[in-house]
């Protein structure tokens, strides 16, 4: 009995060329990101390497930028980029766990459903608006309620950028409680500890490469921001020389890129320099998010042998 | 001294309120701020016309312009080849050693700085391809900047689908396209959209990748081709607000608010189309 | 009694899974043409692998190794030049879990068709009528079929499962469990179901109990942990097996 379909030759499969043609283009589409990863470096690294050869790394690595005078030093650029994004990382750690426990755990249904999209708002505004804003309210705010000469410092850089960087690590921190079981609850509950109890001696630890990962990625998108920063930092390429000069501006590679680069002559050493600093806030970066990938990959690793 | 249980939660909760309200609060003022003091100068006017006077004066409509250029250009780059990359990885490879490199590449052009994407594009598309500071090379740059978030959010999209469907597909006779084609992307596109929609929004926003690829601050005529330079809007929001000396602060504030209204607006969207269809969902 | 006409030989298939798991160990069965063959015996028996070898729905999991040889009407359906989409339509399957597809009712009957390219709309039409009717579901949907299939309680979501295989008129029609999950009347309409059935097309069913298989079953194969234990007639099987493992199944000593 023939089924419905007849066909003449039932050995050989039919495929439409149509079908063949889109299949192919599925294909290269996949592997784009990583022809992408490779073109990026390639240019990066065809305008950057110049720089040392045009500037010899002794002076590469001395304390003054100053292209004007042919001084260019890397170390309060890249001294400003760690200290404005790590205090951003410092504080923005425990006030995105803060935050993500109270979402998750404390406020009731309804106002969780206002919370998490208000927090995801955030993301989306534009880093030039809250540099805008920063510049035109925080900076007059700080600079009297500091009493400092500007407000425009790495201080006001770092809290702004932990500010941005929050909804990512709240996200993240939201998806550890998520993860945690429901039996780790019910036991600490079960053994009469009370709610926060159980968060912070059973949950939280739990979470504890989860909540590496979020202090990793913040990092991250920290080092990365350049409008906020180049609006609220003072643009003063220095290295500070104690705790307290984090009330005076300073400096990020990210801002030092654009701010400069609309100016200078291509194939000048300025500009290679600069595909230079570029070049290795691609490298930074591409070790930080691949270090916060593999801690979440064991950890998987570990939760199925767990689970399993 | 040990306190007790209940009065250690008790401060404990305290604390983490009031760090969850210092970060919550900051937002709903942010907005309203400009809001309020944008608002008197978001008029007809302003949005429509060209601006005068050194910008002092006028309309925003070429930044507006500008910006929905651009927007467009990422999304006519990112979509296709994102959507293709997440249906590749999702409905095709198989999980190898070539698959790992693809998601370790997509993780990496994630997180690169939206500054170094600008060297890239002044690199290949402005001066290596030769388009110089043009539409066509800020899209390319924006795209091609999108693409990560597009790959993974679709990618997501699409594995959310039940493999119930594909394996009921496939037992009556599809190819694996057309299972895709029927069955798993029409389920998973109000994932796939919502994700698009996020990912355009936040190029919309960006300012660092179109510094070197295709902004000017003043430009007297609206672009005619994509080899034109053109204004937008973050990045006008920027030269006003930091170098143009006697601005009105009405104008920067009303310039500020148009911005976060597109850009809101599309966060919207998106949050409605992802509520909707998750309702119909039958699964 | 002379033996029915064979549809398919299966012979020392083994199966093995890439995480390790071997599901079928060196099976050798005949499957006969308007027959209920029944393969049944306790979880884990590789059943289901059996059924989604012989439609190769298998090469969508992760298969590591897999030997021995199965012929449909005597061809190695096994080969990789063999058309494996026409394969899938002369082999329908129905599953478990009823799984409409997120369509309409009509849309979910002649979804096979459609893939195969056929468009007439009186053919459509024809099919989803005659195939509605097989599945004893036509009364009861024939003047909703744009409503979703999700509509529909759970014993017809599965009569729509059904459908759909009998839309495409395959040879055989496998069935995996479809009576799990239904209430007694379902099942019983499904049991009818496939005793009328078997005239037109060749059974293979995986029972949800010992009681159904015995109910039903022209052959049965005892399957236990990837091995076949015994293969005989429905009657002789179940009221004289041969084999002490396939007595302590059926009388309920282990499960």
């Amino acid at each position: 009995m023939a089924t419905i379909v007849p066909t003449s030759r039932p050995k050989r499969r039919q495929v439409s060329l149509a079908e063949v043609l889109i299949e192919r283009a599925i294909q290269v589409t996949g592997v784009s990101g990583v022809l992408l990863v490779i073109l990026i470096l390639v240019f990066l690294i065809r305008e950057g390497v110049p720089a040392f050869f045009q500037v010899p790394i002794s002076s590469l690595l001395m304390t003054r930028w100053y292209p004007i005078e042919d001084y260019y030093g890397l170390l309060p650029l890249i001294a400003g980029s760690l200290i404005v994004t790590g205090g951003a990382a410092i504080i923005s750690l425990p006030l995105g766990i803060a935050t993500a426990i109270f979402i998750a755990e404390i406020v009731p249904d309804w106002a969780r459903e206002i919370l998490k999209p208000l927090v995801e708002v955030l993301a989306g505004i534009p880093s030039v608006v809250i540099g805008f804003m920063g510049m035109l309210v925080i900076t007059p705010l700080f600079r009297t309620v500091l009493d400092i000469p500007t407000g425009l410092t790495a201080f006001t850089g770092m809290v702004l950028l932990a500010w941005m960087v929050l909804p990512t690590v709240v996200s993240v921190v939201e998806d550890v409680l998520d993860t945690v079981p429901r039996t780790y609850r019910d036991a600490g509950l079960a053994l009469g500890l009370t709610h926060w109890q159980t968060i912070s001696r059973i949950v939280l630890p739990a979470g504890k490469s989860g909540i590496l990962t979020a202090f990793m990625l913040g990092i991250g998108r920290a080092i990365g921001e350049t409008m906020t920063v180049m609006m609220v930092t003072g643009n003063a390429p220095r290295i500070p020389r104690g705790p307290l000069d984090i009330f005076l501006p300073i400096r990020t590679m990210t801002a030092t890129i654009a701010a400069e680069m609309g100016e200078v002559a291509q194939g000048s050493a300025h500009y290679h320099v600069l595909f230079a600093v570029g070049l290795a806030l691609f490298v930074i970066t591409f070790v930080v998010n691949l270090a916060a990938a593999a801690v979440v990959f064991r950890s998987t690793q570990r939760a199925e042998r767990m689970l399993s | 001294m040990k306190l007790p249980r209940q009065v250690s939660q008790r401060i404990a909760f305290g604390f983490i309120t009031l760090a969850a309200v210092v970060v919550v609060l900051p937002i709903l003022y942010i907005i309203g701020y400009v809001v309020v003091q944008g608002a008197g100068a978001v008029t007809w006017t302003f949005l429509l016309e060209m601006p005068r006077d050194g910008m002092k004066a006028g309309g925003l409509l070429p930044a507006i312009l500008g910006t929905l250029l651009l927007t467009v250009g990422t999304a006519l780059i990112a979509v296709p080849i994102g959507v293709g990359g997440a249906i590749y990885l999702s409905e095709y490879a198989k999980e190898n050693a070539g698959t790992q490199a693809i998601r370790v590449a997509i993780i990496n052009l994630a997180g690169i700085p939206s500054v170094v994407y600008g060297l890239f594009g002044l690199g290949l598309f402005v001066i290596f391809l030769n388009f110089g500071t043009s539409i066509l090379a800020g899209s390319l740059t924006l795209g091609i900047m999108t693409l990560p978030v597009i790959i993974s959010t679709a990618e997501e999209a699409l594995r959310a689908v039940p493999q119930s469907f594909r394996l009921v597909s496939t037992s009556l006779g599809g190819t694996r396209w057309q299972t895709v084609q029927r069955v798993v992307l029409p389920q998973a596109l109000p994932g796939v959209i919502t994700g698009i929609i996020l990912g355009i929004e936040r190029a919309a926003g960006e300012t660092a990748p179109i510094l070197f690829t295709a902004v000017a601050f003043f430009l007297p005529q609206l672009p005619s081709s994509v080899f034109d330079q053109t204004m937008a809007l973050p990045y006008h929001l920027y030269v006003i607000s930091t170098q143009v000396p006697g601005m009105p602060i009405r104008i920067q504030y009303g310039t500020a608010l148009v911005l976060l209204l597109f850009i809101l607006s599309m966060n919207l969207l998106a949050t409605l189309i992802r509520r909707h269809y998750r309702k119909q969902r039958v699964w | 009694m002379e033996r029915p006409e064979l549809k398919i030989r299966i012979r020392d298939l083994s199966v093995q899974y890439a995480d390790g798991t071997e599901s079928l160990h060196e099976i050798s069965l005949d499957i006969y043409a308007n027959q209920i063959n029944v393969l049944f015996g306790p979880a884990g028996g590789g059943k289901s692998t059996l059924l989604r070898t012989l439609n190769r729905l298998n090469d969508l999991a992760d298969v590591k190794k897999q030997n021995g040889d199965v012929l449909l009407d005597g061809e190695d359906i096994l080969s990789p030049d063999y058309d494996v989409i026409q394969l899938r339509r002369r082999l329908g399957i129905v599953f478990a879990r009823p799984v409409p597809l997120p369509m309409t009712i009509y849309d979910n009957v002649i979804y096979g068709l459609r893939l195969a390219g056929i468009k007439d709309k009186a053919q459509l039409d024809a099919t989803v009528e005659r195939a509605l009717r097989q599945a004893i579901l036509w009364d009861e949907v024939a003047d909703r079929l744009g409503d979703s299939g999700y509509d529909l309680s759970g014993g017809q979501q599965q009569r729509l499962c059904l459908a759909r295989s009998l839309a495409l008129r395959p040879e055989v029609i496998m069935l995996d469990e479809p009576t799990s999950g239904l209430d007694p009347i379902s099942t019983f309409k499904v049991e009818q179901t496939l005793r009328e059935l078997k005239s037109e097309y060749t059974i293979i069913m995986v029972p949800h109990s010992v009681q159904q298989a015995a109910r039903i079953a022209d052959w049965a194969a005892f399957f236990l942990q990837g091995e076949l234990i015994e293969w005989n007639t429905g009657s002789r099987i179940f009221t004289n097996p041969q084999n002490s493992r396939t007595e302590d199944y059926i009388t309920g000593r282990f499960g």
